[in-house]
């Protein structure tokens, strides 16, 4: 397989899972860098554009962000807020401790 | 990378035994938007409100929902950008600032990380030391402001092993205000955050309101010889008092300089202040530092501002607290102290401009500064709480010009005004203030002391130091209530000085 120029190792991976907050088995952590390098030297063919002078793109769409008025439309639904909460209390979502 | 050119002045240099050392300290200030709404939903932002109850779907990161801008936002962006003497970016955008933390459903934080929309400017502080001497002007210089998504709150007293959330603050608007790390000392930096206070409620974008957390400042101090390599720093986060920043500060550089003089090394860290204990420790060492993997929200579309928004936003701009303070020099007479003190606070000019319309502005300023804040202080009282108007201080001055009662009389009347007894009319009439001003009653009580005292009056013409004496005499006779002046001269001619 094509190795991208930056391409992630292992570790790369280990840390990405740790600030998603996902599970990756130790074994697991190999196959993924391989598939992730897969897909970056796939995307970097895209280095072979001369883009000079282009500005960067921002969105697909050429247009300003639309923008609402200030004014109060919404909230008020505690209950449909706190409906998939595995536990809640007093209006509170509960969570396990945060802090130590 | 940040550069820090400015040599702190020598008084703010700490010395110990190796030398000299000066603080540097840079400032991020987040300033709670005073808009009705959140930043990216139609859900209120009132505080103290029941828990959850100020959410909406797009706040609790429930999935497939779009967040759309609050115009007023970016407007009050804008302002504030003007009044941080800042450039408008045209073009800003928004990008996803990634963590995850029990307060933050989305996941992320929508921040603006490469386009802000204020970039760099520039602010004049004045600071004031412990004991209220004025120093040199500063330049702070602004890096920029840009608009961001508050999170919610976690509660952790509620029970022993879990957290409590309220996400009613989740997505509320906040500015956060960048300074350069051109700040020396603690009253520099506690100076800096009044101005900026006084910006934003000048221009009505912020509360400024501290005690609710509307405005808190995160801390960077480093320390370094004077002039030399700068140090690395540490980061206390959430400081929410004017004087916690100067405590923070001075405990922080201390804790700096005793490391490096133990041969020892600054750890990068997040650090939090115990306000009880007056010190600061660690929150997060560098190790488990966020990596925020910033990239474009692709939920929203750039924000770009028309030069004719941006004109009218300026064209629209009310009276700037450096501004108003020119002008409280130039058009009243008042000094610079005063000027300052007056002008730092939008509630405060406000109030003087009503104390001392068609009265004598240093009189009024006087009595607004010395008298109520020094009441009000006393009392711990904001002035939106004094219990003496604007009006009222001004009906008391009224009596002091008309010579109804004299300077010290008027304070006692200040008093009972501050304690609710009434108008300084009302008490006036009350208590039989009323100055005695009739010169034939005058004279009967200069000619009855002198008559009392007559070794004194005819030891007088000698020394006339104890012109002192007999008017002191004659006041006590006339319970306070005789003009001072009135008596004064009549004394002189009586006593033939």
């Amino acid at each position: 397989m094509a190795q991208p120029k930056n391409g992630v190792t292992a570790d790369d991976v280990k840390k990405i899972a740790k600030l998603s907050r996902l599970h990756v088995e130790a074994d697991r952590l190999q196959p993924i860098a391989e598939d992730l390098n897969g897909i970056l030297a796939w995307i970097e063919q895209l280095s072979e554009v001369d883009v000079e002078g282009v500005e960067p793109m921002t969105s697909a769409v050429d247009m300003a962000a639309p923008m609402r008025a200030d004014k109060v439309t919404d909230g008020g639904k505690r209950d449909d807020v706190l409906k998939n909460a595995p536990k809640s209390d007093d209006g509170f979502f509960v969570v396990p401790r945060s802090v130590e | 990378m940040f550069i820090a050119p400015r040599i702190a002045d020598k008084k703010d240099w700490i010395t110990t035994d190796t030398g000299d050392w000066e603080i540097i300290i840079g400032l991020e200030v987040h300033a709670q938007v005073a808009s009705e709404s959140k930043l990216f939903s139609g859900s209120a932002t009132d505080y103290g409100s029941a828990p959850n109850t100020q959410v909406s779907l797009v706040d609790a990161g429930m999935p497939g929902m779009l967040p759309v801008v609050n115009e007023f936002c970016i407007e009050q962006a804008v302002k504030t950008g003007f009044g941080l003497n800042a450039k408008i970016n045209l073009f800003s955008r928004f990008d996803r600032k990634n963590y995850f933390y029990v307060d933050l459903p989305q996941g992320y934080q929508i921040s603006q990380f490469e386009h802000p929309i204020v970039g760099e400017g520039e602010i004049e502080i004045l600071p004031i030391d412990g004991d209220g001497n004025v120093g040199e002007p500063v330049n702070v210089g602004i890096e920029r402001l840009h608009l961001e998504q508050d999170a919610g709150k976690s509660v952790h007293d509620l029970s022993p092993d879990e957290t409590y959330v309220d996400l009613n603050r989740c997505g509320v608007a906040l500015m956060e205000i960048v300074s350069k790390p051109d700040m020396r000392s603690p009253e520099e930096a506690s100076a800096y955050v009044e101005k900026l206070r006084g910006i934003v409620r000048a221009l009505g974008t912020c509360d400024g309101d501290m005690e609710k957390g509307n405005l808190r400042a995160d801390v960077n101090v480093s320390v370094r010889r004077p002039g030399g390599e700068l140090g690395t720093r540490c980061e206390i986060k959430n400081v929410n008092s004017m004087r916690f920043i100067r405590q923070a500060i001075n405990f922080e550089a201390r804790r700096h300089i005793d490391i490096l003089e133990a041969g020892g090394e600054i750890d990068q860290e997040t650090r939090l202040f115990d306000s009880v204990k007056g010190e600061t420790r660690t929150m997060r060492s560098k190790e488990d530092a966020h990596d925020y993997r910033y990239f474009p929200d692709p939920d929203l579309l750039p924000i770009k501002l028309e030069q004719s928004f941006v004109d009218r936003i300026k064209a629209e701009l009310p009276e700037m607290p450096d501004v108003r303070k020119a002008r409280f020099m130039s058009d009243y007479g008042l000094p610079e102290y005063d000027a300052r003190i007056l002008t730092a606070d939008k509630t405060k000019a406000d109030f003087y401009e009503i104390v001392t319309k068609g009265r004598d502005s240093k009189i009024a300023s006087n009595w607004t500064m010395g008298e109520l804040f020094g009441a009000l202080n006393k009392a711990g009282l904001e002035l939106e709480d004094s219990p003496v108007s604007a009006d009222a201080l001004g009906g008391l001055i009224d009596r002091i010009l008309d010579d109804t009662i004299s300077g010290k009389i008027a304070k006692d009347v200040f008093e009972k005004m501050f304690a609710g007894e009434g108008t300084a009319d009302e008490i006036i009439e009350r208590d039989g203030l009323k100055q005695v001003t009739d010169m034939g009653a005058i004279e009967a009580m200069v000619d009855k002391v002198i008559a009392d005292n007559s070794g004194q009056a005819a030891a007088a013409k000698e020394n006339p130091k104890l012109l002192g004496f007999f008017v002191g005499q004659v006041m006590k006779a006339s319970q306070g209530k005789a003009n001072p002046q009135a008596v004064n001269k009549i004394l002189r001619e009586k006593l033939g000085l």
